[in-house]
């Protein structure tokens, strides 16, 4: 039957909605403000800043190993990356020689985080895409992660564990055994979530051909880490800019490969962060086959103050680069301290790859990323 | 590329608006440029064949408490090297050319900065606060910043 009205005469106009900030599938407090013709996204422009807390002010604050617990809050998920990379940087502005047991703690804690934050990307994500099951099977794995970190510090999530000069204290009795069997418990679970879902032709159509970023496009907007390595960049400051005991480790840095559609889609950046995670394990083995006995505290006064200077020093987190510009005047406080997190810049771009995607491809792309709200609004 | 002779490749194509090299005690050292030049001079980083800094780390403001200043820090894929861009401002009128055009990274970082020091980016494709409502008075990150006593009628 025949429309008694041409199409070109009927009214339609484009909608305004609000997606978040309380809103499951956007990982935290983020707002987007959607601008919709139908299901197809015009325009989705990112409102960050709800979880603004002033880290970099409170930096300027407190000194040097006060500002040791905020790291725990930057990235909840991967606290002891933070953690590390705050003594790292400050180690670096202050010239601190680390003893290389603490060095090789410090690699292992951060690559075990590595595998559970990577644990949470692949089960929220799944999880954002309909499947819940994947989610709890995460869980339970990171749970195991979550055991080793409370014998070592005594904490779950915001472990405050590294100190300007090493570690708080050595690894308990066990603790690399029980590392030992939790990696060949978990080795095999990756394949185990390949069968499960990765290959899943939904999951797939869901993700494949999806916001495309070109490995041009993720260099010049700053892009890092999985995000990054998703479009076939292969860069991995573990690797390219070595830092700590890396140099001594074998690893693979994993790109994507375009397996399912184009290079650089919503697929390669989920494949990315599977991969990793066996890298991880592998990065462990040597880790806990090589550390040496010794002190884990390098001598640190406890009046610090590093020589007047401004420093920029990052690091490989699982949400991308870490960085911390800091400006010492000499005193014990930081007198700039300026955080790039990953997940900040990747939001820079999601406006224009979101452009003329429908809006369930949206909930793809925030899972994509693997944002985490605090860090991006510190 | 050794940061000297970075400095002194700016300097011949620039001459007077590369104002010096911070070196000693800087890690990675600054080429600080006068502010109307640092889009131009961002541009022939960028596209050099020698220096080719395709990436911008970070982008971040300063108050020095006499005068401001924008750092970026920049890094080559190609080359693996890497460098800081400085520009110094007066404290009265805070504000310099965008940078992104050259580096769309620089966006997100440009209006943190605007939000938190009030420095103002010119030819900005989006310059909006970021991370504070958007009827927020003063500029946080300022040294001389004063705590306010109550936002639309909540204590702070």
């Amino acid at each position: 039957m025949k429309p008694n009205v041409p199409v070109e005469a009927l009214h339609t106009e484009e909608m305004l909605i609000n997606m978040g900030p309380q809103h499951p599938s956007t990982h935290g407090v983020l707002r987007v403000i959607l601008r919709t013709d139908g299901e197809v996204v015009v325009n989705a422009r990112p409102d960050v800043g709800y979880l603004h807390r002033g880290l970099e002010k409170i930096g300027e604050r407190v000194t040097y190993a006060q500002f040791m617990p905020f790291t725990d809050r930057l990235d909840y998920l991967a606290a002891m990356n933070c953690n590390c990379a705050w003594a790292w940087a400050v180690e670096k502005l202050a010239g601190i020689e680390v003893p290389e047991r603490a060095e090789y703690i410090r690699v292992i804690v951060s690559e075990l985080n590595r595998i559970s934050s990577h644990l949470i990307a692949f089960g929220s994500f799944t999880a954002d895409m309909g499947a819940f099951t994947p989610f709890l099977y995460s869980i339970r794995e990171r749970e195991k992660v979550n055991d080793l970190f409370e014998a070592a510090c005594g904490n779950r999530l915001t472990y405050n564990y590294a100190r300007i000069g090493g570690v708080s204290a050595d690894l308990p009795p066990g603790f690399l055994e029980k590392t030992k069997e939790f990696l060949d418990y978990f080795e095999p679970k990756i394949d185990e979530y390949n069968n499960l879902i990765s290959y899943n032709k939904i999951f797939v159509h869901r993700l494949a051909n999806v916001a495309v970023i070109s490995a041009a496009d993720a260099v010049a907007y700053g892009l890092t880490g999985p995000n990054l390595r998703g479009s076939g960049v292969k860069f991995d400051l573990r690797r390219d800019e070595p830092y700590s005991v890396y140099p001594k480790l074998e690893f693979d840095v994993c790109v994507g490969t375009g397996e399912r559609g184009v290079l650089g889609d919503c697929f390669d950046r989920y494949m990315v962060r599977i991969n990793e995670m066996r890298q991880s394990v592998r990065i462990l083995r040597q880790a806990v086959a090589q550390i040496p006995e010794g002190p884990v505290m390098a001598k640190v006064p406890r009046m610090f103050k590093p020589a007047a200077g401004e420093v920029y020093f990052r690091s490989e987190c699982p949400r991308g680069e870490t960085g911390f510009y800091i400006i010492s005047d000499g005193t014990v406080n930081p007198f700039r301290l300026k955080i790039r997190a990953g997940s900040f810049v990747s939001m820079n771009i999601f406006e224009t790859v979101t452009r003329g995607l429908m809006i369930a491809d949206i909930v793809a792309v925030i899972g994509s990323f693997d944002i985490i709200l605090p860090e991006i609004d510190r | 590329m050794e940061s000297q002779a970075l400095f002194d490749a700016v300097k011949a194509k620039f001459g007077d608006a590369a104002l010096e090299l911070q070196d000693a005690g800087f890690r990675p050292a600054f080429v600080v440029v006068a502010p109307a030049s640092i889009a131009d001079i961002a541009r022939f980083l960028r596209d050099d064949p020698a220096m080719r800094f395709d990436s911008l780390m970070c982008l971040s403001g300063v108050d020095y408490k006499d005068r401001f200043a924008v750092a970026c820090h920049l890094y080559s894929m190609s080359h693996r090297h890497a460098i800081g861009l400085k520009a110094y401002l007066p404290k009265e009128t805070p504000s310099l050319p965008s940078v992104d055009a050259v580096w769309p990274a620089a966006n997100f970082m440009e209006r943190e900065t605007f939000d938190l020091y009030g420095i103002v980016f010119e030819g900005s494709k989006d310059l909006r606060r970021i991370l504070l409502p958007e009827d927020w008075e003063g500029h946080p990150l300022r040294k001389d910043y004063k705590y306010p006593e109550s936002y639309h009628g909540i204590k702070v």
